[in-house]
Protein backbone atom coordinates (compact mmCIF):
# COMPACT_ATOMS: atom_id res chain seq x y z
CA UNK A 1 0.00 0.00 0.00
CA UNK A 2 1.50 3.25 -1.15
CA UNK A 3 -0.15 6.05 0.07
CA UNK A 4 1.16 10.03 -0.50
CA UNK A 5 1.54 12.57 2.29
CA UNK A 6 -1.23 14.91 1.44
CA UNK A 7 -3.66 12.13 1.13
CA UNK A 8 -6.67 10.28 3.29
CA UNK A 9 -6.60 6.92 3.30
CA UNK A 10 -9.40 4.64 4.25
CA UNK A 11 -9.15 2.58 7.36
CA UNK A 12 -10.99 -0.61 8.03
CA UNK A 13 -10.79 -2.02 11.77
CA UNK A 14 -12.48 -3.27 14.53
CA UNK A 15 -12.74 -0.81 17.16
CA UNK A 16 -13.82 -2.16 20.59
CA UNK A 17 -15.77 -5.29 19.00
CA UNK A 18 -17.15 -3.24 16.03
CA UNK A 19 -16.58 -2.98 12.34
CA UNK A 20 -15.66 1.07 11.75
CA UNK A 21 -14.53 2.81 8.90
CA UNK A 22 -12.51 5.96 8.95
CA UNK A 23 -9.42 7.44 6.40
CA UNK A 24 -6.20 9.08 7.98
CA UNK A 25 -3.28 11.33 6.00
CA UNK A 26 -0.01 9.07 7.14
CA UNK A 27 1.00 11.28 9.20
CA UNK A 28 -1.98 10.95 11.52
CA UNK A 29 -1.01 9.13 14.74
CA UNK A 30 -3.23 6.07 16.31
CA UNK A 31 -4.27 8.00 19.38
CA UNK A 32 -5.97 11.22 17.54
CA UNK A 33 -7.66 8.58 14.62
CA UNK A 34 -9.18 7.09 17.88
CA UNK A 35 -10.20 10.68 19.44
CA UNK A 36 -11.22 12.36 16.74
CA UNK A 37 -12.25 10.04 13.50
CA UNK A 38 -13.81 7.56 15.96
CA UNK A 39 -14.60 9.26 19.04
CA UNK A 40 -12.95 7.14 20.92
CA UNK A 41 -11.98 9.72 23.69
CA UNK A 42 -11.63 7.71 26.38
CA UNK A 43 -7.95 7.42 24.48
CA UNK A 44 -6.13 10.30 26.57
CA UNK A 45 -3.10 11.91 25.07
CA UNK A 46 -0.13 13.12 27.42
CA UNK A 47 3.53 12.82 26.19
CA UNK A 48 3.07 11.97 23.02
CA UNK A 49 6.33 9.86 22.74
CA UNK A 50 5.52 6.64 24.75
CA UNK A 51 6.61 7.52 27.89
CA UNK A 52 3.41 8.22 30.13
CA UNK A 53 1.49 5.64 29.05
CA UNK A 54 -2.20 7.83 28.82
CA UNK A 55 -2.78 6.78 25.18
CA UNK A 56 -2.62 2.92 25.62
CA UNK A 57 -5.09 0.50 23.91
CA UNK A 58 -5.34 -2.77 22.80
CA UNK A 59 -3.59 -3.71 19.08
CA UNK A 60 -4.89 -7.47 18.38
CA UNK A 61 -4.86 -7.77 22.76
CA UNK A 62 -1.71 -6.34 23.71
CA UNK A 63 -0.81 -3.24 25.09
CA UNK A 64 0.63 -0.79 22.91
CA UNK A 65 0.83 2.99 23.02
CA UNK A 66 -1.26 4.75 20.33
CA UNK A 67 0.60 7.77 20.29
CA UNK A 68 3.60 5.54 19.04
CA UNK A 69 1.65 4.34 15.97
CA UNK A 70 0.58 5.87 12.85
CA UNK A 71 -3.44 5.55 12.46
CA UNK A 72 -2.17 4.01 8.59
CA UNK A 73 -0.94 0.74 10.42
CA UNK A 74 -4.41 0.19 12.20
CA UNK A 75 -5.59 -0.81 9.12
CA UNK A 76 -6.84 -4.50 9.80
CA UNK A 77 -6.90 -4.45 12.98
CA UNK A 78 -8.28 -5.06 15.94
CA UNK A 79 -7.84 -2.17 18.32
CA UNK A 80 -9.89 -1.83 22.37
CA UNK A 81 -9.80 1.04 24.35
CA UNK A 82 -11.11 1.76 27.35
CA UNK A 83 -14.89 2.04 26.43
CA UNK A 84 -14.87 -1.67 26.06
CA UNK A 85 -14.57 -2.60 29.42
CA UNK A 86 -17.90 -1.65 30.50
CA UNK A 87 -21.37 -3.67 29.54
CA UNK A 88 -24.55 -1.78 29.16
CA UNK A 89 -23.91 1.03 31.34
CA UNK A 90 -22.09 -0.81 34.45
CA UNK A 91 -18.52 -1.01 35.00
CA UNK A 92 -16.24 -3.95 34.49
CA UNK A 93 -14.62 -5.51 37.61
CA UNK A 94 -11.12 -3.68 37.15
CA UNK A 95 -13.35 -0.12 36.74
CA UNK A 96 -15.52 -0.99 39.93
CA UNK A 97 -12.08 -2.30 42.22
CA UNK A 98 -10.52 1.19 40.89
CA UNK A 99 -13.52 3.31 41.98
CA UNK A 100 -13.29 1.42 45.40
CA UNK A 101 -9.63 2.07 46.10
CA UNK A 102 -9.60 5.31 45.42
CA UNK A 103 -7.16 4.45 42.60
CA UNK A 104 -7.97 7.43 40.28
CA UNK A 105 -8.62 11.15 41.04
CA UNK A 106 -8.50 13.41 37.97
CA UNK A 107 -8.68 10.20 36.34
CA UNK A 108 -6.73 11.10 33.41
CA UNK A 109 -4.19 8.17 33.11
CA UNK A 110 -6.46 5.77 34.36
CA UNK A 111 -7.93 4.53 30.83
CA UNK A 112 -4.21 3.81 30.04
CA UNK A 113 -3.63 2.00 33.32
CA UNK A 114 -6.96 -0.18 32.89
CA UNK A 115 -6.09 -1.29 29.59
CA UNK A 116 -2.22 -2.73 30.28
CA UNK A 117 -4.33 -4.12 33.29
CA UNK A 118 -6.07 -6.01 30.77
CA UNK A 119 -3.57 -7.89 29.19
CA UNK A 120 -1.35 -8.25 32.00
CA UNK A 121 -3.98 -10.02 34.31
CA UNK A 122 -4.38 -12.23 30.84
CA UNK A 123 -0.85 -12.48 30.78
CA UNK A 124 -0.51 -13.87 34.73
CA UNK A 125 -3.93 -14.16 36.57
CA UNK A 126 -1.82 -14.43 39.98
CA UNK A 127 0.79 -11.23 40.11
CA UNK A 128 2.39 -10.27 43.01
CA UNK A 129 3.34 -6.57 44.65
CA UNK A 130 6.14 -6.30 42.61
CA UNK A 131 5.24 -7.35 39.49
CA UNK A 132 1.92 -5.02 39.51
CA UNK A 133 4.34 -2.04 40.62
CA UNK A 134 6.76 -3.03 38.01
CA UNK A 135 3.75 -3.06 35.02
CA UNK A 136 2.67 0.17 36.35
CA UNK A 137 6.20 1.33 36.00
CA UNK A 138 5.03 1.81 32.33
CA UNK A 139 2.47 4.47 33.40
CA UNK A 140 2.81 8.34 35.11
CA UNK A 141 0.34 9.37 37.77
CA UNK A 142 0.65 12.84 38.57
CA UNK A 143 -2.53 12.58 40.89
CA UNK A 144 -2.66 9.42 43.39
CA UNK A 145 0.30 7.81 45.27
CA UNK A 146 -0.23 4.45 43.05
CA UNK A 147 -1.14 2.62 46.41
CA UNK A 148 -4.89 2.16 45.72
CA UNK A 149 -4.38 1.43 42.08
CA UNK A 150 -2.18 -1.67 43.31
CA UNK A 151 -4.56 -2.42 45.63
CA UNK A 152 -7.32 -2.35 43.09
CA UNK A 153 -5.14 -4.40 40.73
CA UNK A 154 -4.05 -7.17 43.02
CA UNK A 155 -8.23 -7.25 44.33
CA UNK A 156 -9.38 -8.00 41.01
CA UNK A 157 -6.65 -10.54 40.61
CA UNK A 158 -7.82 -12.23 43.32
CA UNK A 159 -11.28 -12.19 42.95
CA UNK A 160 -11.33 -13.44 39.04
CA UNK A 161 -8.62 -16.34 40.46
CA UNK A 162 -11.84 -17.29 43.33
CA UNK A 163 -14.24 -16.82 40.42
CA UNK A 164 -12.86 -19.28 38.16
CA UNK A 165 -12.23 -21.67 41.03
CA UNK A 166 -15.74 -21.79 41.82
CA UNK A 167 -16.56 -21.57 38.24
CA UNK A 168 -14.50 -25.17 38.13
CA UNK A 169 -15.88 -26.65 41.50
CA UNK A 170 -19.56 -26.21 39.95
CA UNK A 171 -18.66 -27.72 36.55
CA UNK A 172 -16.79 -30.61 38.60
CA UNK A 173 -20.13 -31.00 40.76
CA UNK A 174 -22.49 -31.08 37.44
CA UNK A 175 -20.01 -33.74 36.12
CA UNK A 176 -20.98 -35.93 39.14
CA UNK B 1 3.72 17.35 18.52
CA UNK B 2 2.53 15.97 15.46
CA UNK B 3 4.59 14.33 12.48
CA UNK B 4 5.67 16.61 9.80
CA UNK B 5 3.90 15.47 6.33
CA UNK B 6 5.79 12.09 4.74
CA UNK B 7 5.15 9.66 2.06
CA UNK B 8 3.73 6.00 3.73
CA UNK B 9 4.33 2.67 2.08
CA UNK B 10 3.42 -0.99 3.90
CA UNK B 11 5.31 -2.87 1.96
CA UNK B 12 5.25 -6.95 1.68
CA UNK B 13 8.34 -8.45 0.93
CA UNK B 14 11.84 -7.79 1.58
CA UNK B 15 12.83 -7.05 -1.71
CA UNK B 16 10.38 -3.97 -1.75
CA UNK B 17 12.04 -2.68 1.25
CA UNK B 18 15.49 -2.87 -0.67
CA UNK B 19 14.08 -1.48 -3.74
CA UNK B 20 12.75 1.90 -1.94
CA UNK B 21 15.75 2.02 0.29
CA UNK B 22 17.84 2.12 -3.03
CA UNK B 23 15.28 4.47 -4.61
CA UNK B 24 15.09 7.17 -1.40
CA UNK B 25 18.14 6.89 0.11
CA UNK B 26 19.08 9.19 2.90
CA UNK B 27 14.94 10.51 2.44
CA UNK B 28 13.51 7.61 4.34
CA UNK B 29 13.20 5.52 7.30
CA UNK B 30 12.51 1.64 7.87
CA UNK B 31 9.44 1.73 10.64
CA UNK B 32 9.94 -1.11 12.52
CA UNK B 33 8.29 -0.84 16.14
CA UNK B 34 8.11 2.70 15.84
CA UNK B 35 9.26 2.73 19.73
CA UNK B 36 11.75 5.05 18.97
CA UNK B 37 11.37 6.24 15.38
CA UNK B 38 7.52 7.53 16.43
CA UNK B 39 8.78 9.82 19.25
CA UNK B 40 11.13 11.57 17.18
CA UNK B 41 8.57 11.98 14.18
CA UNK B 42 6.40 13.27 16.77
CA UNK B 43 8.54 15.70 17.63
CA UNK B 44 9.84 16.50 14.31
CA UNK B 45 13.46 15.62 15.34
CA UNK B 46 13.41 13.49 11.99
CA UNK B 47 11.78 14.41 8.86
CA UNK B 48 11.69 11.85 6.40
CA UNK B 49 9.87 11.97 3.00
CA UNK B 50 9.37 8.49 3.27
CA UNK B 51 8.19 6.05 5.84
CA UNK B 52 8.62 2.14 4.93
CA UNK B 53 6.98 0.09 7.15
CA UNK B 54 8.09 -3.73 7.46
CA UNK B 55 5.94 -4.94 10.47
CA UNK B 56 3.69 -6.94 8.07
CA UNK B 57 6.68 -8.55 6.15
CA UNK B 58 6.44 -12.26 6.77
CA UNK B 59 9.61 -13.30 5.20
CA UNK B 60 11.16 -10.93 8.15
CA UNK B 61 9.94 -12.49 11.14
CA UNK B 62 11.79 -15.32 11.52
CA UNK B 63 13.79 -16.68 14.54
CA UNK B 64 15.77 -19.57 13.76
CA UNK B 65 18.44 -21.59 15.60
CA UNK B 66 21.36 -22.32 13.31
CA UNK B 67 24.98 -22.89 13.22
CA UNK B 68 25.85 -21.89 16.41
CA UNK B 69 23.84 -18.51 16.34
CA UNK B 70 20.27 -17.31 16.74
CA UNK B 71 19.07 -15.08 13.93
CA UNK B 72 16.47 -12.64 14.61
CA UNK B 73 14.39 -10.97 11.85
CA UNK B 74 13.68 -7.44 11.27
CA UNK B 75 10.42 -7.56 11.99
CA UNK B 76 10.54 -9.71 15.10
CA UNK B 77 9.52 -7.95 18.25
CA UNK B 78 11.04 -7.88 21.86
CA UNK B 79 7.97 -9.68 23.34
CA UNK B 80 8.73 -12.73 21.21
CA UNK B 81 12.03 -13.45 22.35
CA UNK B 82 10.87 -12.95 26.23
CA UNK B 83 8.13 -15.57 25.78
CA UNK B 84 10.82 -18.06 24.00
CA UNK B 85 11.02 -20.60 26.73
CA UNK B 86 14.47 -21.96 24.88
CA UNK B 87 15.82 -18.48 25.29
CA UNK B 88 17.07 -18.73 28.51
CA UNK B 89 19.03 -21.71 27.45
CA UNK B 90 19.94 -20.59 23.42
CA UNK B 91 21.10 -17.03 24.71
CA UNK B 92 20.68 -16.67 28.57
CA UNK B 93 22.67 -12.96 28.78
CA UNK B 94 19.35 -11.79 26.65
CA UNK B 95 16.96 -13.49 28.41
CA UNK B 96 18.19 -11.66 31.06
CA UNK B 97 19.08 -7.90 29.57
CA UNK B 98 15.39 -8.49 27.89
CA UNK B 99 13.42 -7.45 31.01
CA UNK B 100 15.07 -4.17 31.36
CA UNK B 101 14.19 -2.61 27.90
CA UNK B 102 11.54 -0.32 28.72
CA UNK B 103 8.24 -1.60 29.87
CA UNK B 104 6.08 -4.32 28.69
CA UNK B 105 3.91 -2.20 26.47
CA UNK B 106 6.82 -0.88 24.72
CA UNK B 107 8.06 -4.24 24.52
CA UNK B 108 5.40 -5.32 22.76
CA UNK B 109 5.80 -3.74 19.63
CA UNK B 110 9.78 -2.97 19.76
CA UNK B 111 11.89 -4.82 17.53
CA UNK B 112 15.25 -6.17 18.33
CA UNK B 113 16.33 -5.45 15.20
CA UNK B 114 15.00 -1.96 15.56
CA UNK B 115 17.03 -1.25 19.24
CA UNK B 116 20.32 -2.19 17.20
CA UNK B 117 19.65 0.04 14.32
CA UNK B 118 18.74 3.34 16.53
CA UNK B 119 21.74 2.36 18.60
CA UNK B 120 21.35 3.74 21.95
CA UNK B 121 24.36 3.88 23.96
CA UNK B 122 22.38 2.62 27.29
CA UNK B 123 20.36 0.29 25.59
CA UNK B 124 20.28 -3.17 26.65
CA UNK B 125 20.33 -5.49 23.01
CA UNK B 126 23.36 -3.76 21.48
CA UNK B 127 25.22 -4.33 24.85
CA UNK B 128 24.19 -7.87 24.74
CA UNK B 129 25.32 -8.13 20.98
CA UNK B 130 28.79 -6.80 21.08
CA UNK B 131 29.76 -8.80 24.92
CA UNK B 132 28.54 -12.01 22.81
CA UNK B 133 30.74 -11.20 19.85
CA UNK B 134 27.51 -11.47 17.57
CA UNK B 135 27.07 -9.90 13.66
CA UNK B 136 24.32 -7.51 11.87
CA UNK B 137 23.69 -8.66 8.51
CA UNK B 138 22.86 -5.70 6.60
CA UNK B 139 21.54 -6.52 2.91
CA UNK B 140 20.90 -3.28 0.27
CA UNK B 141 19.88 -3.41 -3.45
CA UNK B 142 22.63 -3.33 -5.32
CA UNK B 143 25.71 -3.68 -3.43
CA UNK B 144 26.63 -7.11 -1.44
CA UNK B 145 24.93 -8.52 1.64
CA UNK B 146 27.61 -7.66 4.61
CA UNK B 147 27.35 -9.20 7.97
CA UNK B 148 29.69 -6.78 10.34
CA UNK B 149 30.62 -7.49 13.78
CA UNK B 150 28.79 -5.84 16.27
CA UNK B 151 31.62 -4.21 17.58
CA UNK B 152 32.72 -2.76 14.62
CA UNK B 153 28.58 -1.70 13.74
CA UNK B 154 28.37 0.85 16.71
CA UNK B 155 29.90 4.00 15.70
CA UNK B 156 28.98 6.24 18.28
CA UNK B 157 25.53 8.06 19.78
CA UNK B 158 23.12 6.64 17.65
CA UNK B 159 25.89 6.06 14.75
CA UNK B 160 25.86 2.70 13.20
CA UNK B 161 28.03 1.18 10.28
CA UNK B 162 24.54 0.82 8.21
CA UNK B 163 24.55 2.80 4.85
CA UNK B 164 20.89 4.46 4.36
CA UNK B 165 20.40 2.21 1.52
CA UNK B 166 21.22 -0.67 3.44
CA UNK B 167 18.09 -2.56 5.59
CA UNK B 168 19.13 -4.53 8.73
CA UNK B 169 17.67 -7.85 7.74
CA UNK B 170 18.58 -9.98 10.55
CA UNK B 171 20.97 -9.72 13.64
CA UNK B 172 22.86 -13.09 15.19
CA UNK B 173 23.73 -13.93 18.57
CA UNK B 174 26.13 -16.75 19.67
CA UNK B 175 24.56 -19.26 20.94
CA UNK B 176 25.42 -19.94 24.91
CA UNK B 177 28.93 -22.23 25.29
CA UNK B 178 29.07 -24.97 27.62
CA UNK B 179 30.76 -24.05 30.94
CA UNK B 180 30.23 -20.42 30.83
CA UNK B 181 27.93 -18.52 32.58
CA UNK B 182 26.27 -15.05 31.55
CA UNK B 183 24.85 -12.39 33.81
CA UNK B 184 23.36 -9.00 33.39
CA UNK B 185 22.97 -6.22 35.52
CA UNK B 186 21.45 -2.33 35.28
CA UNK B 187 21.17 0.51 37.65
CA UNK B 188 18.70 2.58 36.40
CA UNK B 189 16.38 5.42 37.70
CA UNK B 190 13.64 3.42 37.85
CA UNK B 191 13.06 0.09 36.62
CA UNK B 192 12.04 0.33 32.66
CA UNK B 193 14.13 3.73 32.09
CA UNK B 194 17.12 4.13 30.50
CA UNK B 195 20.15 2.54 32.05
CA UNK B 196 22.69 4.51 33.86
CA UNK B 197 25.11 1.73 33.70
CA UNK B 198 24.35 -1.54 32.20
CA UNK B 199 27.07 -4.85 32.80
CA UNK B 200 26.86 -7.99 30.71
CA UNK B 201 29.09 -10.83 32.03
CA UNK B 202 30.01 -14.25 30.36
CA UNK B 203 32.51 -15.82 33.03
CA UNK B 204 34.50 -19.51 32.33
CA UNK B 205 37.37 -21.13 33.63
CA UNK B 206 39.04 -19.50 30.68
CA UNK B 207 38.25 -15.88 31.90
CA UNK B 208 36.15 -13.46 31.73
CA UNK B 209 34.30 -10.54 29.43
CA UNK B 210 32.74 -7.62 30.79
CA UNK B 211 30.66 -5.51 28.82
CA UNK B 212 29.40 -1.93 29.87
CA UNK B 213 26.53 0.16 28.56
CA UNK B 214 25.32 3.84 29.22
CA UNK B 215 28.70 4.86 29.99
CA UNK B 216 30.92 5.63 26.44
CA UNK B 217 28.57 6.52 23.64
CA UNK B 218 28.47 3.16 22.46
CA UNK B 219 28.25 -0.43 24.10
CA UNK B 220 31.71 -1.66 25.09
CA UNK B 221 33.43 -5.00 25.99
CA UNK B 222 36.55 -6.37 26.96
CA UNK B 223 38.54 -9.61 28.81
CA UNK B 224 39.32 -8.94 32.22
CA UNK B 225 41.78 -10.84 34.38
CA UNK B 226 40.37 -12.61 37.09
CA UNK B 227 41.85 -12.70 40.64
CA UNK B 228 44.52 -10.18 41.70
CA UNK B 229 44.81 -7.60 38.73
CA UNK B 230 40.76 -7.42 38.27
CA UNK B 231 40.27 -3.99 40.44
CA UNK B 232 42.98 -2.47 39.01
CA UNK B 233 42.03 -3.19 35.17
CA UNK B 234 38.37 -2.34 36.17
CA UNK B 235 39.52 0.87 37.17
CA UNK B 236 41.41 1.22 33.90
CA UNK B 237 38.42 -0.27 32.05
CA UNK B 238 35.96 2.75 33.59
CA UNK B 239 38.26 5.78 33.05
CA UNK B 240 38.99 4.23 29.70
CA UNK B 241 35.20 4.96 28.49
CA UNK B 242 35.11 8.79 28.91
CA UNK B 243 31.88 9.12 31.03
CA UNK B 244 30.15 12.40 31.17
CA UNK B 245 27.95 14.43 33.95
CA UNK B 246 24.67 14.57 33.14
CA UNK B 247 21.22 15.48 34.64
CA UNK B 248 20.97 11.78 36.46
CA UNK B 249 24.45 11.08 37.60
CA UNK B 250 27.91 12.01 37.30
CA UNK B 251 30.51 11.08 35.71
CA UNK B 252 32.57 10.01 38.93
CA UNK B 253 29.28 8.08 40.10
CA UNK B 254 29.03 6.22 36.88
CA UNK B 255 32.93 5.31 37.01
CA UNK B 256 31.95 4.03 40.53
CA UNK B 257 29.10 1.74 39.33
CA UNK B 258 31.40 0.52 36.76
CA UNK B 259 34.70 -0.67 39.37
CA UNK B 260 32.26 -1.90 41.99
CA UNK B 261 29.66 -3.64 40.36
CA UNK B 262 31.91 -5.22 37.80
CA UNK B 263 34.02 -6.87 40.59
CA UNK B 264 30.20 -8.05 42.38
CA UNK B 265 29.12 -9.42 39.21
CA UNK B 266 32.03 -11.12 38.78
CA UNK B 267 32.74 -12.35 42.47
CA UNK B 268 29.20 -12.48 44.08
CA UNK B 269 26.59 -14.11 41.50
CA UNK B 270 23.87 -13.02 44.08
CA UNK B 271 23.88 -9.98 43.30
CA UNK B 272 23.37 -10.63 39.39
CA UNK B 273 19.15 -11.34 39.72
CA UNK B 274 17.94 -9.77 36.73
CA UNK B 275 15.70 -7.54 39.34
C1 LIG C 1 8.92 4.62 27.32
C2 LIG C 1 10.04 3.96 26.58
C3 LIG C 1 11.11 3.42 27.28
C4 LIG C 1 12.16 2.80 26.61
N1 LIG C 1 13.17 2.27 27.35
C5 LIG C 1 14.16 1.59 26.71
C6 LIG C 1 15.22 0.96 27.46
O1 LIG C 1 15.25 1.00 28.68
N2 LIG C 1 16.17 0.32 26.74
C7 LIG C 1 16.17 0.26 25.38
O2 LIG C 1 17.05 -0.34 24.79
N3 LIG C 1 15.20 0.83 24.66
C8 LIG C 1 14.19 1.50 25.28
N4 LIG C 1 13.21 2.09 24.53
C9 LIG C 1 13.28 2.02 23.03
C10 LIG C 1 12.88 0.65 22.57
O3 LIG C 1 11.58 0.37 22.98
C11 LIG C 1 12.91 0.34 21.08
O4 LIG C 1 12.92 -1.02 21.01
C12 LIG C 1 14.07 0.65 20.20
O5 LIG C 1 14.78 1.78 20.51
C13 LIG C 1 13.66 0.80 18.74
O6 LIG C 1 13.09 -0.35 18.21
P1 LIG C 1 11.83 -0.25 17.27
O7 LIG C 1 11.62 -1.58 16.67
O8 LIG C 1 10.71 0.37 17.98
O9 LIG C 1 12.40 0.68 16.09
P2 LIG C 1 11.80 1.98 15.40
O10 LIG C 1 11.42 2.98 16.41
O11 LIG C 1 10.78 1.58 14.41
O12 LIG C 1 13.09 2.48 14.60
C14 LIG C 1 14.20 3.05 15.28
C15 LIG C 1 15.25 3.51 14.25
O13 LIG C 1 15.86 2.38 13.63
C16 LIG C 1 15.60 2.34 12.23
N5 LIG C 1 15.34 0.93 11.91
C17 LIG C 1 14.50 0.09 12.57
N6 LIG C 1 14.59 -1.16 12.08
C18 LIG C 1 15.50 -1.12 11.07
C19 LIG C 1 16.04 -2.11 10.18
N7 LIG C 1 15.67 -3.39 10.24
N8 LIG C 1 16.97 -1.72 9.27
C20 LIG C 1 17.36 -0.42 9.21
N9 LIG C 1 16.90 0.54 10.04
C21 LIG C 1 15.98 0.21 10.95
C22 LIG C 1 14.43 3.25 12.02
O14 LIG C 1 14.41 3.80 10.73
C23 LIG C 1 14.67 4.30 13.09
O15 LIG C 1 15.62 5.23 12.66
C24 LIG C 1 12.14 2.72 25.18
C25 LIG C 1 11.08 3.26 24.46
C26 LIG C 1 10.03 3.87 25.14
C27 LIG C 1 8.89 4.44 24.35
S1 LIG D 1 0.69 9.96 25.01
FE1 LIG D 1 1.30 8.02 24.38
S2 LIG D 1 2.55 7.40 26.01
FE2 LIG D 1 2.15 9.46 26.52
S1 LIG E 1 -5.55 10.10 38.27
FE1 LIG E 1 -4.87 12.03 37.63
S2 LIG E 1 -3.10 11.52 36.49
FE2 LIG E 1 -3.64 9.66 37.35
Amino acid sequence: MHAPADQRFPIELRLNGESRRGSAEPRMQLCDFLRHELGATGVHVGCEHGVCGACTVLVDGVASRSCLMLAVQADGRRIDTVESLARDDVMNDLQQAFRRHHALQCGFCTSGILMSCVEFLQRGPAPDEAQVRDMLSGHLCRCTGYTGIVRAVLEVAKQRREGESQQQALENHNDV
Amino acid sequence: MKPASFDYVRVSSKREVLQLLHEHGEDARVLAGGQSLMATLNMRLTQPKLVIDINRVEELRSIRNERGHLAVGAAVRQVELTDRTELATEVPLLAQALPWIGHFQTRNRGTVCGSVAHADPSAEIPLCLVTLGGTVVLESLKGKRREVPAADFFQGLLTTARQPRELISEVRFPLAQDGTEYRFREIAMRHGDFALVALALCLSDHGARLGVGGVADRPVAQPLPLGDALPDTLNTLAWSLGAQDDIHASAAYRRQLVRELGRRLIEEPSHARTR
